[in-house]
């Protein structure tokens, strides 16, 4: 029935214009959220969530999550469901550790992007070639890429013990360059220090996004924007995006789309491979089974929470690398954190009365209430619940707003040339 | 009494093919048979390769040769969909294709598109041997193509969906924009190049498509079914914009099955029967029923008198219908208001209405697969309002889906499996709580015998069966289980004559009977021909009513459009040209004593 | 096909069924054979000669310690696959069973430290707690998947992520972990009561576990209930088209929660063998990743019960026989989930194209086969 939903008559003077969260009103969200973080602090007196340590490491956490969900962006965009990012990302560690002893760490992360696109082109050619379900075909490839370096793992590198090899892991690559602006990071510190009310933790802040920031980090953060600007403002970027909305209509205007399809997969697969290499030559320095834990999958989660948009990626993948981060910090400030989210949902609470949206009011002040007497009663969090976090999240936002979520028309689809209607 | 006469102006004012009501099992055993013998008569040529006649050579046309197809040939598993197939356009002509549903005109136009590639046969563009692998090669050639189901992105904005593939005529922004407007007021279109597609209406979408490949500067245009979606004075405006693309040399290749809307807008006609040409037409000296001899190989039937079987025993009542969604945003958008019919048993009634006013839902809703939000159902006295769809159909309810594809069969499963479909909780298909594949499997042989669907055998999956043979199984299916109230929405669609007239006969049969029947229909000569009562929706709503005895289509098709309501009647002196046309076309189109059940409240 | 003859008319139905039982099996072979192509070349360069390697897998199989041991492995393995292939014959993508499964565990070995009744009770009781936590859990996915629309993919991936918080919360000293924990290092719940363990034959090659009957029962169960009775017919329609199942009359949201609480019961099973029949607690060292296991073997299976027995088996045997490899020769053990990935990649791909040429391959028949007839027809109306 197709034709009729198309069809159906609009009722007159009912504008579809979608809701658009505009730039002035995130901006006033984040520093809304800001005052929030340091009146908290000032009331508990811990002021580790808004300090420099805390936003370097959540951005270095959110890197791998956000190349996973760039990697997922670019194949959805196209109409390729890519769950494979995990494996893919499998082989960015592996080959960027490799690569990255051998040569240099900068060719170790262009070898990453390469076993990362291997694994895209593998997936590309089960789902797109053959037309196999897209999800078996990931299942697949998270099965294979990890069972292969591991293998590899184990039969190549015994004989780099000399080098520094475990028995299980690869000999360390170099590290590659830290970025700290000089003067600047310092006189942020120093005002950070100061625990003023709000100013320091704006310090604290922009102190934590320039010092001892990777390069690879900054690398990441570009190639978001330049995700952005080939897939929505060129000719390959509208084609590539036609495919996942419409492949047959696409067709009919002369676009190849298994092209299309092709060159997204194999990049979604480039930049898990970036993702994995991340962990294996930044965050870590060698190779060793299981480096992932699941990023791929939370990068996936990232770009639903984020709407298939690269703006909304970053967000999320701010935001997870933010609680990903936070299980490496002291337990208290992860306690702190409760109260945070307590008052955010007060306040959201009150908004929604504003707005005369009750049940909504009421559940935000059931939520803000519940945290507020767990803050209350305990004395830390426990660390599972921490990892656990993004993924809640995510169920969260698909339950509650999956009528604004606007996944590509056709992904998941399997496409086949000529047999459109 | 409502004058309707504003609406008449311009084309053909009646439709001329009159529903062929057979009573003859079909002369044609096969859809793979050869086709009979033509009917040569004036003004019919049966086509060869010459590719020029000297005679009626075209208004604005040039004698030169725009598109040439020789011997086309394209297979498909089981199916040769295109055989030998010869057509020759003239540079600035509209050409009409002509054809019934599934005799392979949009394979063909596929092949000339580059969608599909023939097995055998030579594709001449103004003169000049082309090989077409893709659309691209195409369009490069100046051949553009709007297609019957709309060809556009629904989260991209019209201007990314017109510059998509054609980037490098104005690239995508600014300047390209630019042009969109350009063309857009040249043509009197008003397309808004960066609203959202899904945003739009039909009428819209088909401008957007039509602006798509003018911005490709086609000079070759296929239409393929382009009125399926329009009603009559749609079609009007939309054969000016044809007219006036004509004047300005471009060459129109316009895909129809309706002879009206083809006599009236065609500079040339060529015929397509079984997958391949039978002939070449002038549509100045060609006459509807020869046109419709020539679509359906035959003489055509006669149609029977019949008696009116409406009883006064009511059926299915629904009362004050309504369903209304609410959006994202919180928007109500009521897709049926206030719907109120009432069916007797032994009683057709017709729905009349553009597809996309609310027919599918008014079936979803009476089959209890979409949610009311208020008003009653109610079959044969039981009120069905709050049942789920198994309790309606084991309640009698009869299903001939719009789609069988989507709606009607287990594509990948056996037919005997497919019979089971829908009727899992009634004998001969279950015993309890558990199946009972032999009876089913008996029952099967009994429809396939019955219903004459052509099959090798019950095993065979549903997919390898013919549209029509897949038709007959579903009606044989739901006829088998003595329904109350059969509902058949577009029955007939996609399937060849010979099924099409062995559906409506078992329709009539049981009609007889005491079935009372809901029938939605895109085509109003079989809504006319078949029903007792004809209602027409518009915009969710019913609103106007009519007897198909003193209505004309064209009324009905004002109806359509909202521009009238109430209970509609022609002027007699235009019934009686309607029907001195179907008359040329089938002889007489019989007329049915009043017996409608009138209904009040249709459209205040 | 040609020939009029009636007699061979229904010949080639009888063939297009042989031929695809044909198919269906070069599919899975062809993997298998390609797969043992690609894992020689990897032993290879290694430097290992790899029919050393595939010798010790022999041998070790027709060993009686061998044989058990696949058959112990493989009444997991194809509880895992049952689990998976009950929603995937509805076209419901359960990846959650990973997550089940553990938590189900969890639960009921948490039950058998605290309960200890009679055997006859005590057992049923943990297998019904088992499926009802499993149920419930993969039900949290069946209901946003009804009620909110969220694709069963994503949500029983995060539901994934989230059993494991679950279980580290929950599988703490002084929760249901004992406060002062035993001589392991990893943290576990205590041993479960005597009374909670299933029985097991005693053989020449160690014990077989009984719960393969459990296995067995559960295949014979899943393959009447989907080709004999009502419901397996309703959802059978449903995993087919969603869309021919709703107009039928299916109660689609119905089938979509049940369907996801059958798999996520039968999930609940998959950590039973081992919890009651092997290391009696629930600890930090529960076999891992048998959820992804089960969907690959499913696949490979082709979700029949049938097949995913022999599939059940082969991954059974690929496992048991692959941890030798270390022990006799030196080889990595790494080596045998390449070989499953490769099975599981070559074999999807190979029954998508055995589909594909199956189909179309039937409709060119039927096309033949009707011409054929009316040919026949044509000829007997010109002699008459």
């Amino acid at each position: 029935m197709s034709t009729a939903t198309a069809a159906r008559p609009k009722a007159p003077g009912a504008p579809a214009k979608k809701h658009k969260l505009s730039w002035p009103v995130v901006l006033l969200l984040i520093a809304g959220a800001l005052v929030l973080f340091s009146a908290v602090g000032m009331a508990t007196g811990n002021h580790s969530l808004t300090s420099s340590g805390q936003v370097t490491a959540a951005l270095s956490a959110a890197v791998p999550i956000g190349m996973a969900g760039l990697g997922g962006l670019w194949s959805e965009r196209a109409g390729v469901v890519n769950i494979g990012l995990e494996g893919m990302m499998v082989a960015g560690t592996f080959c960027g550790a490799w690569a990255g002893y051998l040569v240099n760490p900068w060719v170790g992360l262009l070898a990453g992007m390469a076993g990362g696109a291997l694994g895209g082109l593998l997936h590309a050619v089960i789902t797109v070639t053959f037309g196999v379900d897209h999800i078996v075909s990931g299942v697949g490839i998270n099965l294979l890429i990890p069972g292969i370096c591991a293998y590899v793992n184990r039969i190549y590198y015994k004989d780099y013990i000399s080098a520094g090899a475990g028995a299980n892991q690869s000999p360390p690559a170099d590290p590659l360059p830290y970025i700290t602006v000089p003067g600047l990071s310092s006189w942020l510190k120093g005002i950070e220090g100061h625990h003023w009310f709000f100013v320091s933790d704006v310090a604290g802040v922009c102190a934590g996004l320039v010092t001892n920031i990777s390069v690879v980090v900054v690398l990441a953060a570009a190639l978001i924007v330049v995700t952005y600007f080939v897939l929505w403002r060129t000719v390959f970027g509208l084609r590539l995006r036609s495919c996942g909305e419409n492949p047959t209509a696409a067709e009919s205007l002369g676009v190849n789309v298994y092209k299309y399809k092709y060159l997204a997969v194999i990049a979604s697969g480039a930049f898990a491979g970036l993702g994995g290499a991340y962990l294996s030559l930044v965050a870590a320095h060698f190779y060793k089974d299981g480096q992932t834990l699941g990023r791929g999958f939370i990068g996936l989660a990232a770009m639903i929470f984020g709407n298939w948009m690269p703006g909304g990626l970053a967000m999320g993948a701010g935001l997870f690398g933010f609680t990903d981060s936070l299980q490496l910090r002291d337990p208290e400030s992860v306690h702190v954190l409760i109260l945070v989210v307590s008052i955010a949902m007060a306040l959201l609470a009150l908004w929604q009365l504003y707005r005369r949206k009750f049940t909504g009011a009421v559940v935000s002040l059931v939520v803000a209430g519940g945290l507020g007497a767990w803050y209350a009663l305990t004395d830390e969090v426990q660390r599972p619940l921490i990892v656990a976090t993004p993924y809640v999240i995510t169920l969260v936002v698909l339950s509650l707003a999956s009528q604004r979520l606007r996944m590509p028309k056709a992904d998941g689809q399997i496409y086949r040339k000529g047999q459109g209607k | 009494m409502i004058d309707t006469g504003g609406a008449r102006q311009g084309a053909l004012n009646a439709y001329p093919r009159a529903p062929f009501r057979l009573h003859v099992s079909p002369p044609w055993p096969s859809e793979r048979n050869v086709a009979p013998p033509d009917h040569q008569e004036i003004a019919i040529t049966a086509s060869d390769p010459v590719p020029l006649r000297k005679d009626g050579t075209p208004s604005a046309g040039t004698a030169t040769t725009a598109v040439e197809l020789r011997g086309i040939t394209k297979r498909f598993p089981g199916v040769v969909a295109n055989h030998d197939i010869n057509l020759t356009v003239r540079t600035g002509t509209v050409h009409a294709l002509m054809g019934e549903n599934g005799a392979g005109k949009s394979t063909l136009m596929k092949i000339l598109y580059g969608m599909q590639k023939p097995d055998e046969g030579t594709i001449a563009i103004n003169g000049e041997l082309c090989e077409f692998s893709t659309p691209g090669d195409a369009i490069a050639r100046g051949i553009g193509m709007v297609h019957q189901h709309f060809m556009l992105a629904d989260n991209l904005t019209v201007l990314e969906n017109v510059v998509l593939g054609g980037e490098k005529f104005h690239g995508i922004g600014a300047k390209a924009k630019a042009k969109i407007k350009e063309i857009s007021d040249q043509y009197g279109l008003g397309v808004r190049p960066d609203a959202l597609v899904e945003d739009l209406g039909v009428a819209d979408r088909q401008r957007v498509e039509i602006l798509k490949v003018l911005y490709r500067g086609a000079k070759i245009l296929i239409l393929d079914e382009p009125t399926a979606v329009l009603v009559p004075q749609e079609v009007d405006a939309l054969f000016d914009n044809l007219r006036e693309l004509k004047s300005e040399g471009v060459t129109v290749i316009f895909i129809s099955h309706k002879l009206h809307e083809v006599l009236a807008v065609a500079d040339a006609i060529s015929v397509i029967r079984r997958g391949t040409t039978v002939g070449d037409a002038d549509p100045k000296a060609v006459t509807a029923r020869q046109l419709a001899e020539m679509m359906v190989g035959a003489e055509l039937p006669s149609p029977e008198s019949r008696e009116s079987t409406v009883t006064t025993t009511e059926m299915l009542d629904v009362k004050d219908l309504r369903i209304a969604k609410t959006d994202a945003e919180g928007i109500e958008r009521v897709v049926l208001d206030d719907i109120s019919l009432r069916i007797h048993k032994g009683e057709i009634l017709g729905i009349a209405g553009v597809e996309g006013n609310g027919q599918a839902e008014l079936v979803e809703a009476i089959m209890g697969m979409l949610p009311l939000d208020g008003g009653s159902v109610t079959l044969d006295g039981k009120d069905l309002s709050g049942t789920l769809t198994r309790a309606r159909r084991e309640a009698g309810i009869g299903y001939i889906p719009e789609d069988r594809h989507r709606h009607g069969l287990l594509l990948e499963a056996p037919l005997w499996e497919n019979r089971i479909l829908g009727h899992v909780t009634e004998a001969p298909n279950s015993k309890g709580m558990l199946l009972d594949p032999t009876g089913a499997r008996t029952d099967t042989r009994r429809i396939v015998e019955e219903y004459d669907v052509r099959t090798p055998g019950i095993e065979v999956t549903a997919a390898s069966l013919s549209g029509g043979n897949q038709q007959k199984l579903i009606v044989g299916r739901e006829m088998s289980h003595q329904p109350k109230l059969l509902i058949a929405a577009h029955p007939t669609r996609g399937v060849d004559v010979g099924a099409q007239a062995q559906i409506w006969e078992h329709i009539r049969v049981a009609q007889r009977a005491g079935l009372a029947v809901l029938l939605i229909s895109a085509d109003l000569d079989e809504l006319i021909g078949l029903s007792d009562t004809i209602r027409v929706i518009y915009r969710g709503r019913l609103v106007a009513d009519a007897d198909p005895a003193t209505v004309t289509a064209e009324d009905l098709g004002t109806a359509m459009t909202g521009a009238a309501s109430g209970h509609l009647e022609s002027e007699p002196d235009a019934l009686a040209e309607a029907q001195a046309l179907a008359a040329e076309g089938t002889r007489a189109e019989d007329t049915d004593p009043s017996d409608t059940a009138d209904d009040p409240q249709a459209g205040e | 096909m040609t020939s009029p003859n009636p007699a061979a008319k229904r010949g080639p139905v009888q063939r297009i069924s042989g031929e695809r039982i044909m198919l269906a099996l070069a599919a899975p072979v062809l993997a298998v054979v390609l797969s043992v192509a690609i894992c020689s070349v990897l032993l290879a360069t290694s430097g290992k000669n790899p029919f050393d390697a595939w010798n010790v897998m022999i041998t070790y199989a027709t060993k009686s310690d061998g044989q058990v041991a696949i058959l112990n492995r493989s009444t997991t393995y194809y509880l895992a696959a049952a689990a998976a292939a009950f929603g995937f014959r509805m076209n419901l993508f359960n990846i959650g069973v990973e997550g089940q499964y553990k938590v189900a565990a969890l639960f009921a070995a948490y039950i058998g430290t605290q309960v200890d009744l009679p055997a006859i009770i005590q057992i049923p009781l943990l297998l019904v707690t088992a499926m009802l936590v499993g149920g419930l859990y993969a039900s949290i996915a069946g209901l946003l998947k009804v009620l909110r629309g969220v694709s069963e993919v994503i949500s029983t991936i995060m539901l994934n992520a989230i059993a494991l918080a679950i279980v580290g919360v929950l599988l703490a000293p002084g929760v249901f972990a004992p406060k002062v924990s035993g001589t392991s290092n990893s943290i576990q719940t205590d041993p479960i009561s005597q009374s909670s363990h299933f029985f097991s034959i005693e053989t020449a090659g160690g014990p077989l576990w009984g719960f393969l009957f459990v296995a067995v029962a559960v295949g014979v169960l899943f393959q009447f209930t989907l080709t004999r009775t009502r419901f397996g017919f309703d959802l059978r329609a449903t995993g087919r088209s969603e869309s021919a199942a709703t107009a039928s009359g299916v109660n689609v949201k119905k089938m979509v929660i049940t369907s996801m609480a059958v798999s996520g019961a039968i999930a609940g099973l998959i950590g039973m063998p081992e919890l009651l029949q092997n290391s009696f607690y629930y600890g930090q060292t529960f076999q891992q990743n048998l959820g992804f296991l089960g969907i690959s073997i499913a696949l490979l299976g082709r979700n029949s019960p049938i097949g995913m027995a022999f599939a059940a088996l082969l991954f059974a045997f690929l496992d048991a026989t692959g941890s030798q490899l270390p022990l006799q020769g030196g080889f990595p053990a790494e080596i045998v989930p390449v070989m499953q990935g490769t099975i599981v990649i070559c074999v999807v791909v190979a029954y998508e194209l055995v589909r594909r040429y199956g189909l179309t391959r039937q409709q060119k028949k039927v096309g033949e086969q009707l011409a054929a007839q009316l040919a026949a027809a044509e000829k007997k109306e010109v002699s008459a």
